[in-house]
């Protein structure tokens, strides 16, 4: 398997799949429907087949990149086509290509007009998205990660509810924004460093001054993009606009660019700026997790109090990955891993329902039980998993994420668990009024509860989501060496730094 | 060495003979000829491309240090070369349906390129003046050329006034340098500006203020701001082929001659000349993004984008290294293949046989012309410099070269404004692509558009898969104006 362009296979074989449905598919728009879905869902679930290699063949038990490419991309310049995983990214690249087929089955029937375009977005949206996760490269990096914007751009703005045009304009420049930053800061980090390959990058360290600087321009893209309070007002606007599918890959994929972001070079290139900074991270995350979690409890539209609890759930995250403990920073990878599987799940639960009646006004619902049994119980599970319920994913990681803030400050612990109360009360109060009641809606009466294609959708979440919680260590095997790794050098440089010899591998490997 | 001079400046002798043959084959056989010479001149231009890029003519001087011929120089021709080749062969079908034929116009289209190739090649301040006027004469009556069209005439006219103003700044400047430094050549400039700074002179005022006015006259060549104010006006007034051609070939002939100069017999002055760049970037750069935002007329949105265009390509001047010019010339590669085919498309924006200019015109495209649409979203992703379509590369290597060279002020303002301009290019690909269709355009748009749209749309998508060839033929062409 070593010579086996696996990586790039596993990126570019979406885009294939976009060329073909693009070069064959000719004729009316409702000749080409049916070819570019089935196309759409024979690429992404052979892709997500190819993607299964990465999971088997894995070595749990280094740190070192894996499944590397290396090209020369631009002569002269140092720059290369450099793609590899290693624990932190490689589950992502998973939940990317998990996501994708599950997006075009529930947009199966919800989505009729301009099929082929649709498709055909997805699918480039799936290619850039894993190529974000494999670049080795920061300047390949930074092409799959802007380029997102494009067919994300499209969807919301093509395919969205009535305010689409706002939203899609919203969400492209508040990200375009933060991106030109971290454009800056990585041509800069190209001059220091004289190259912009990031193992290289890992390796090398930075300038205390200038570490500030490069770490606000990183903070600027990453934050926007996670999103972090006050940056975050895009997402209610985008997620609310965007179709079921798009609010999906936008809420599981998306915003993990950011938290990715931090772990892959706010923390391990530029450590004593993380440490510096760490105050200000602690207080925007208890910020989001209480603000928001308070504002979502006000919500009147289902998509957006999830989106809500999208910044609060991203707040823990923050807070995880910026404890310095192997406990913290596994959780904020396990944190999003698990909203990944969950808050696709809530969205495609309110996909459902919106699917039939066309609305997401809270108001509008009552009762749902006594129609739809099944579905209340899918509801039932992602919502409880949403708030934490042990045995679930969401739990996992915010026990860990808990526990490694405990270690580090207690005041911040404190605060952070009555954000998970406030979620409790938000989901429980969502769930009571749209499932609970008496059925008295006319509109209501006749709806079916879910078909088998919207089951088939479901059910590999509802497996991940108690495989996260009843075994985490599957996965947190794959992310530990990794992890660790990082927390080795992070303390290491901030022990370099103040002068003190290195005593934190023993402390890290504890 | 008369007959080695001719070989070095052969390129323009063959357009100088060849343009005047065709003159004389279209006063005798009338504008019924037209068609028949624009298709010439467009091979012409194709065959002159092809002598360029296959003979490989190593750095010569030729007519007394007057006339340069370097790798710069050609790549640059090449460019302008392309340029032209495609506006003139965007336009047969227009002044045909317009009715406008005229077998001036692609003879002076020729005269004008050959007055680019002249200022690239211009190694002293008299051959580059010739140039330049030879350029701009041959424009100022293309412009004009619907005579019978008010807005035509007008905007003719208003370039012409403006023109001749700078030219005569830039003729000032010339004089003034010419006065202080007791020469017009460029090398021996650059021998007399080092040997003052190398005995620790500062530079004479006189040679400043010279430099000045040299700098506001090319400035309005390249149509930066504060010496912009020509632009929109002439692009909208002009017809619309035409506004393709103002918008990709002399912009490149202007700016090759503008980084000539800065970087060959000025190099000593890169402190003076060096803040005037940077404030006419920045200003063409924020004005260009936040004035384009109102504009309702396509043209008129194209010539604020050419102005902001022109604003990152000086970034890269700004920078006064060898890797700022590198970036300037990726820039302005790059900004000649987006712009052609975003005026390629400006140009099938036809209903009911009457072109419209509207950008509300666009509503719908990608329902009733899914592939132009499709060829002018790339286009505007790539202006609004999205990755991994070309224009993000363009930005990318003179922001590149900004920060290498310690210049982040200028950087930030640059890619901050750029979010700004992504804004109304994004407000294209919304009318296109969100908004329902009103009126479809006429179809079929034609063989070579179709070729051209095609071309450039997969020049801009796929320049990310091969970089290689753009990114070192502008690193030798740097390197060969630098050893120079």
């Amino acid at each position: 398997m070593t010579d086996f362009p696996i990586l790039t296979m596993v990126t570019f074989l979406p885009l294939l799949g976009a060329g073909i449905i693009m070069a064959l598919s000719r004729g009316t728009p409702e000749e080409t429907a049916a070819p570019a879905r089935y196309m759409a869902l024979w690429t992404s679930l052979i892709t997500f087949l190819l993607s299964l290699f990465l999971w088997f063949d894995f070595d749990r038990s280094t740190a070192d990149f894996q499944f590397v490419e290396q090209v020369d991309w631009m002569p002269g310049f140092n720059i290369s086509y450099h793609m590899g995983v290693d624990g932190i990214s490689v589950l992502f690249v998973l939940l990317s290509t998990l996501l994708t087929p599950l997006c075009v089955i529930c947009s199966w029937t919800s989505i009729q007009t301009r099929v082929k375009e649709y498709m055909i977005a997805f699918l480039v949206l799936e290619t850039l998205m894993i190529g974000m996760f494999c670049a080795l490269d920061f300047v390949l990096f930074y092409m799959f990660y802007e380029a997102v914007l494009i067919p994300m751009f499209l969807i919301i703005g093509i395919w969205g509810g009535p305010r689409r045009v706002y939203s899609a304009f919203k969400f492209f420049l508040f990200t375009l924004t933060g991106s030109v930053l971290l454009l800056i800061a990585l041509l800069a980090m190209y001059f220091e460093a004289g190259t912009s390959d990031i193992p290289a990058l890992l390796a090398y360290s930075f300038p205390r001054e200038m570490q500030n600087w490069l770490w606000l321009a990183f903070f600027a893209s990453f934050a926007v993009k996670l999103p972090m309070w006050p940056v975050h007002t895009w997402l209610p606007d985008a997620h609310v606009e965007a179709p079921t599918a798009g609010s999906v890959v936008l809420a599981a994929v998306l915003l993990k660019m950011g938290g990715y972001g931090f772990f892959r070079f706010s923390l391990p290139m530029l450590p004593e700026a993380s440490e510096f900074f760490t105050p200000l991270i602690y207080t925007l995350s208890i910020v989001a997790i209480i603000y928001t979690s308070l504002v979502a409890l006000a919500q009147e539209d289902m998509k957006k109090l999830i989106a809500y609890s999208s910044v609060a759930h991203m707040g823990f995250v923050t807070l995880g990955a910026f404890t310095g403990n192997q406990q913290g920073l596994e959780g904020a990878l396990f944190q999003m891993l698990s909203h990944g599987v969950i808050s696709a799940a809530l969205f495609l639960i309110v996909g459902v329902i919106y699917d039939r009646i066309h609305t997401r006004e809270i108001a509008n619902y009552e009762g749902l039980v006594e129609r739809m049994p099944a579905y209340s119980l899918v509801f039932m599970i992602f919502m409880l998993a949403s708030v934490g319920l042990p045995g679930t994913g969401g739990f996992v990681g915010e026990i860990l994420i808990l526990v490694g803030i405990f270690q580090v400050n207690t005041w911040v612990a404190l605060l952070a668990a009555s954000g998970m109360v406030l979620g409790a009360a938000y989901m429980l109060y969502l769930y009571r009024r749209v499932i609970f009641g008496v059925l008295t809606k006319d509109s209501l009466k006749s709806i079916l509860d879910m078909n088998r294609r919207e089951a088939l959708v479901f059910a590999p979440l509802v497996v991940l989501v108690f495989w996260m919680g009843i075994y985490p260590m599957s996965f947190l095997d794959v992310m530990s060496v990794s992890v660790s790794n990082l927390i080795e050098n992070y303390q290491g440089a901030l022990a370099a730094a103040d002068g003190v010899p290195n005593p934190v591998s023993l402390v890290a490997t504890q | 060495m008369i007959p080695l001079d001719l070989i070095t400046a052969l390129p323009e002798l063959t357009l100088a003979c060849l343009a005047m043959a065709l003159l004389m084959f279209g006063v005798f056989r009338g504008d019924g000829a037209t068609p028949m010479v624009l298709l010439l001149s467009v091979v012409i231009l194709v065959v002159l491309i092809g002598i360029i890029a296959l003979s490989p003519r190593g750095e010569a001087v030729a007519f007394g240090g007057l006339f340069i011929s370097d790798f710069y120089g050609d790549f640059m021709k090449v460019l302008v070369l392309v340029g032209s080749a495609t506006a003139m062969a965007m336009s047969l079908r227009y002044f045909e349906t317009e009715g406008v034929v005229r077998f001036e116009y692609p003879i002076l289209m020729l005269f004008a390129t050959l007055g680019m190739m002249m200022m690239i090649s211009a190694n002293d301040l008299i051959a580059l003046y010739l140039g330049l006027e030879l350029q701009s004469l041959s424009l100022y009556v293309i412009a004009a050329i619907r005579r019978d069209s008010l807005r035509s005439t007008e905007a003719g006219l208003k370039y012409f006034v403006l023109g001749a103003l700078s030219s005569g700044m830039l003729l000032y400047g010339a004089s003034l340098i010419y006065g202080f430094a007791g020469t017009t050549n460029f090398e021996t400039l650059a021998d007399v500006f080092a040997e003052l700074t190398a005995a620790g002179h500062e530079p004479a005022f006189g040679v400043i203020v010279g430099l000045v006015f040299l700098l506001s006259g090319l400035a309005f060549k390249v149509s930066a701001v504060p010496f912009h104010m020509w632009t929109p006006d002439v692009y909208e007034g002009a017809p619309t082929p035409i506004g393709a051609f103002f918008a990709s070939a002399p912009k490149v002939a202007a700016m090759a001659l503008l980084a000539r100069i800065m970087m060959g017999p000025f190099n000593e002055f890169v402190a003076q000349w060096q803040q005037i760049i940077i404030v006419i970037s920045i200003a063409s750069m924020i004005l260009g993004a936040f004035a384009a935002i109102y504009q309702t007329n396509i043209k008129r949105l194209m010539a604020y984008s050419s102005i902001g265009h022109v604003g990152f390509a000086l970034v890269g001047l700004a920078a006064g290294t060898e890797e700022g010019l590198r970036g300037l010339i990726i820039y302005m590669s790059i900004y000649v293949i987006m712009n052609l085919g975003t005026w390629g498309c400006i140009l099938c924006m036809r209903q009911k046989g009457v072109m419209v200019e509207g950008i509300e015109d666009l509503k719908g495209l990608s329902k009733s012309h899914p592939m132009m649409a499709l060829a002018l979203a790339i286009f505007m992703f790539s202006m609004a410099g999205i990755p991994p379509l070309a224009g993000f590369f363009g930005k990318f290597y003179v922001f590149l070269a900004a920060i290498e060279a310690g210049l982040y002020p200028l950087a930030i303002i640059g890619v901050l404004s750029s979010v700004v301009g992504a804004f109304y290019y994004l407000r294209i690909v919304k009318l296109m692509y969100f908004d329902e269709p009103v009126e479809a355009f006429d179809t079929p748009i034609g063989r070579e558009m179709t070729v051209i749209l095609t071309g450039t749309s997969l020049l801009v998508l796929l320049f990310f898969v091969v970089p290689g060839p753009v990114i070192n033929g502008a690193a030798a062409a740097a390197a060969a104006l630098f050893a120079g």
